[in-house]
């Protein structure tokens, strides 16, 4: 039986392995939907300089042959300089690591950033690419034809639940 | 040769008969007595009708010869149980000279199908200027004069051909289109040519020019045949003018009565027509007027384009329809739809067509020519490419299922189809 | 005789748009798609970087049947922001008689594996004839056909008018000039109505209205000052000098008289009303110049957002 660890206990515990890293060149990004929910939370708490930056991979993901363009995609809003900047890249799930792969595609498409630190809530293995997370909530077992997916209730509050895989 | 054509269900329009019977035929007229036979048909489960007269069919010679020969339509014609047409002039050169005309009938003669009634120019080149020598023409075989779908905008012209016309008593048949109101039109001027984007032909392109014919009848007394009524306000324009007793007569062409400017659907340039295709309550006024006899008789206006000219976006295609052997199965759903009985739906393309002919053939009685057809009423056929025999396969019901399938077609009381 | 419509040429078997070929017909969630997705496209024009790889190996072959430099340069962009490689045809017309056919002329590109076609042509309806014959994953993109349909265009408008005003379902929307000639009036209003506008009005004389045209869903004013009367949003369409020939105009002086947009006739419609125009714009004939430059007119913006929708619109045909 797969336990699934309450975000809300994971979320302050990376607040603090973060905090201690920060430096004034450090800035933010969250990646939509999962990831932007978990870095509006971590943001607050880090005394960032820069406001948080907000990204959707639709425009570099590498399933566009074979699935289009996927539904409302989100709009990137990046609103500072990327350039020689520490970014700490936020998404909920680690998983094939083809969407962070995408992301770093983007995210230098804005600029040569100093270097990128991958931020995740759980990771729950099965990497198809050299992709690892350097701060981390948790590994989480999924078992197999189910999802790890982050929720949000409508009074903020982040869970992380299991669901069928579509 | 001797045929007795055994147990059919005679539907005769010109004498409203319609029972079970034997029909016999000999020396290529139907015959009263009952001699000895060469050759029995059995008719059982089929119609035996007269041979269907079609006032518009081309056949695409001389000239076309690329979009259809001479050989190919009169197999289209009998197969679609067609034992006699009236082509259009509008081949190239136009039927303006008695040597073209003769050539045509000999050619048509040889082949021992249909028969075939050339319709005359006009006017010297269709071109709407000059009178052609119509009493030649008349000797040569020509049963009208037409301008086909050339336009005749000088109407002091058309006054002066209508006159001489009249001179000799021969029928003049003639489209009504204002060729300036018509001008660079593709569709109806109405609802779908407006959403398609499509220039348009305003409904009064045809009462207007429809006015101006119906007046010279009157100041003429030349006998008019219009051809291809389009709108609802032209059928009863012919109403008033036949009430009045003018010695006018009319067609619609067979699609028009089945179809609307809707058909147009994405732009289908099988429904690329002249006249175009009009609003649903023309096309309702058409198969009414057409119901109760305002509208003498329906053709089927075949028109073979090459499916390259189709091909085209809907203002470039070449307009016109393949018909010849679509004629029967659409008479009989437009007569099914209005509940009609068979004498009378059939009546339009026999006994009716045959008057404003002037011919013996389109009925069923002794010493009447032996034209007939056979067809079963209740087999359905899939309107695809293979399934006809003309060159033009281009008609808007293609994929359609219909009901109506000739077996037999006799010319002269000789065996021209089968089958 | 009652008979069955094709399916939507413009929808695959899974209800996605696999060609863009008019407005009418596609449901409002596939116009809310593409405006959202022209919203996402709209952040990459503004960055350093102005390309994304969405569509990198893929070829784009601009058809121009009919010359336009201005809207085939905008398709050339866009397809050149989304990485594709982008071939430009410009294909003189031909007369009947000389030249290939229609359908020959795309058989050949096909041949030099194109994925996506945007054709611009003369006749109405020349883009659906096309879709009917291209291969299963090429894509058919209208660039304006005859007087019919400019999809992309009526797609931009809608986003100018969303950017500005938000919300559709409050709007009255005027267009004003030649709509019988007007693709772009066609395929605005159809969106307009899809998307819920109550009040679409179209304002011209007689001559440059075509025939039954509130079956299109619009109110039709003859007087442009009654026409103007509290709109939130006045789209002027250019007139052409070929229309002084046809007998339906007498002069261009006479039409900027009662048909011309100036600050005059502007200030009869809601103060924070916004102007637009398709372009290229005849000043002193549809416009007044005070007008164009003034500070309702978002004519040039329009132009930005054209090359955003357009992304959108190639991204969407050619991943379905």
């Amino acid at each position: 039986m797969t336990k699934i660890p309450d975000a809300e206990v994971l979320l302050p515990r990376l607040a603090a392995e973060l905090k201690a890293r920060v430096t004034p060149a450090t800035a933010m990004i969250g990646l939509h939907t999962g990831g932007a929910w978990l870095a509006e939370r971590l943001h607050p708490l880090l005394g960032l300089k820069e406001p948080l930056g907000l990204m959707d991979i639709a425009f570099y993901r590498d399933d566009y042959a074979k699935e289009g363009l996927k539904h409302d995609p989100k709009r990137t809003k990046i609103p500072f300089e990327v350039e020689g900047r520490e970014i700490l890249l936020v998404d909920d799930v680690l998983y094939t690591g083809r969407t962070v792969r995408a992301a770093m595609n983007e995210l230098f498409d804005y600029g040569r950033p100093k270097s990128i630190a991958l931020v995740i809530l759980a990771d729950r293995g099965g990497r198809q690419l050299p992709i690892a997370a350097q701060y981390c909530g948790a590994q989480v077992e999924v078992p197999e034809g189910m999802r790890l997916r982050l929720k949000r209730a409508a009074n903020g509050k982040l869970a992380l639940e299991l669901e069928r895989a579509a | 040769m001797k045929i007795l054509i055994k147990g059919g269900r005679i539907v005769d329009p010109a004498s409203g008969r319609d029972e079970i019977g034997d029909v016999f035929v000999s020396d290529g007229k139907i015959s009263a007595t009952k001699e000895k036979t060469d050759r029995t048909i059995d008719a059982k489960g089929l119609v035996v009708a007269p041979g269907l007269i079609d006032l518009s069919a081309r056949l695409r010679e001389p000239g076309y010869e690329y979009k259809a020969t001479l050989e190919s339509e009169m197999d289209a014609a009998v197969a679609g149980g067609v034992t006699s047409l009236a082509c259009p002039p509008d081949t190239d050169p136009p039927l303006d000279e008695p040597g073209l005309v003769d050539m045509l009938r000999r050619r048509a003669k040889a082949l021992a199908r249909a028969r075939v009634y050339p319709i005359g120019a006009l006017t010297v080149k269709l071109a709407g200027e000059r009178l052609t020598e119509m009493a030649e023409l008349a000797e040569a075989g020509c049963v009208a004069f037409s301008q086909a779908n050339a336009p005749l905008a000088d109407t002091q012209v058309l006054w002066r051909a209508m006159q001489y016309a009249a001179t000799f008593g021969f029928p003049v048949w003639l489209r009504a289109e204002d060729q300036c109101l018509a001008r660079g039109g593709v569709a109806h001027d109405g609802e779908v040519a407006t959403r398609l984007g499509l220039a348009g032909i305003p409904a009064f392109a045809e009462t207007i020019a429809l006015g101006s014919l119906l007046q010279l009848v009157r100041a003429t007394g030349s006998r008019l045949h219009v051809c291809r009524l389009s709108t609802a306000l032209a059928v009863e324009m012919i109403r008033a003018a036949k009430k009045e007793g003018l010695p006018v007569s009319c067609d619609v062409g067979i699609h028009h009565v089945h179809l609307s400017e809707m058909d147009l659907g994405y732009y289908d340039s099988h429904c690329r027509l002249e006249p175009p295709l009009r609003s649903q309550r023309d096309r309702e006024a058409l198969a009414a007027g057409l119901a109760d006899g305002t509208i003498d008789c329906a053709v089927s206006d075949h028109t073979p384009v090459d499916e390259d000219q189709k091909q085209m976006p809907f203002a470039e295609a070449e307009p016109g329809a393949s018909g010849l052997e679509l004629l029967l199965p659409l008479v009989l759903k437009w007569g099914a739809a209005r509940k009609l009985p068979l004498a009378k739906s059939l009546a339009r393309v026999t006994s009716d067509p045959a008057r404003i002919l002037g011919v013996q053939s389109g009925r069923i009685e002794p010493g009447a020519p032996a034209d007939l057809v056979l067809f079963d009423p209740g087999q359905h056929w899939r309107v695809v490419p293979e399934a006809l025999k003309s060159q033009g396969r281009n008609t808007p019901f293609l994929g359609y299922e219909l009901a109506g399938r000739v077996r037999v077609t006799l010319v002269a009381g000789s065996v021209v189809y089968e089958a | 005789m009652p008979r069955s419509f094709p399916h939507n040429p413009q929808l695959n078997a899974n209800g996605e748009l696999q060609h863009l070929l008019s407005i009418e017909g596609l449901p409002r969630e596939i116009l809310m798609q593409i405006l959202d997705t022209a919203e996402s496209f709209a952040g990459v024009t503004e960055r350093e970087v102005k390309k994304v790889p969405l569509l990198r190996g893929k070829s784009v072959f601009n058809l121009f049947f009919e010359a336009s430099t201005r809207t085939r340069t905008t398709f050339e962009i866009a397809a050149k922001r989304l990485s594709a490689d982008v071939i430009n045809l410009n294909v003189a017309v031909s007369s009947q008689s000389k030249g290939e056919s229609l359908l020959d002329t795309v058989a050949n590109l096909s041949a030099m594996q194109a994925d996506v076609f945007v054709v611009r042509h003369g006749s109405s309806g020349a883009p659906y004839l096309i879709a009917r014959h291209v291969k299963p994953h090429e894509h058919v993109i209208n660039a304006g056909d005859g007087r019919h349909a400019h999809p992309t265009q009526g797609l931009l408008d809608l986003y100018t008018i969303r950017h500005y005003k938000k919300d559709f379902a409050r709007l009255t929307v005027a267009i004003v000039g030649d709509v019988l000639h007007s693709r772009v009036a066609r395929s605005l209003i159809h969106g307009l109505t899809t998307l819920g506008a109550p009040e679409v009005r179209v304002i011209g004389p007689q001559t440059l209205l075509p025939a039954r045209v509130e079956t299109l869903g619009v109110r039709v004013f003859h007087d442009m000052c009654a026409g103007l009367k509290d709109c939130d949003v006045v789209v002027m369409l250019r007139l052409q000098n070929e229309r002084m020939n046809g007998a339906l105009l007498p002069s261009a002086q006479e039409f900027f008289k009662h048909y011309g947009l100036t600050a005059d006739k502007l200030a009869l419609a809601k103060p924070d009303a916004i102007v637009m125009h398709p372009g290229p714009m005849n000043r002193g004939v549809e416009i007044d110049s005070s007008v164009a430059d003034g500070p309702h007119s978002v004519i040039l913006p329009q132009v930005t957002f054209g090359i955003a929708v357009r992304m959108a619109v190639m991204s969407i045909v050619a991943g379905n």
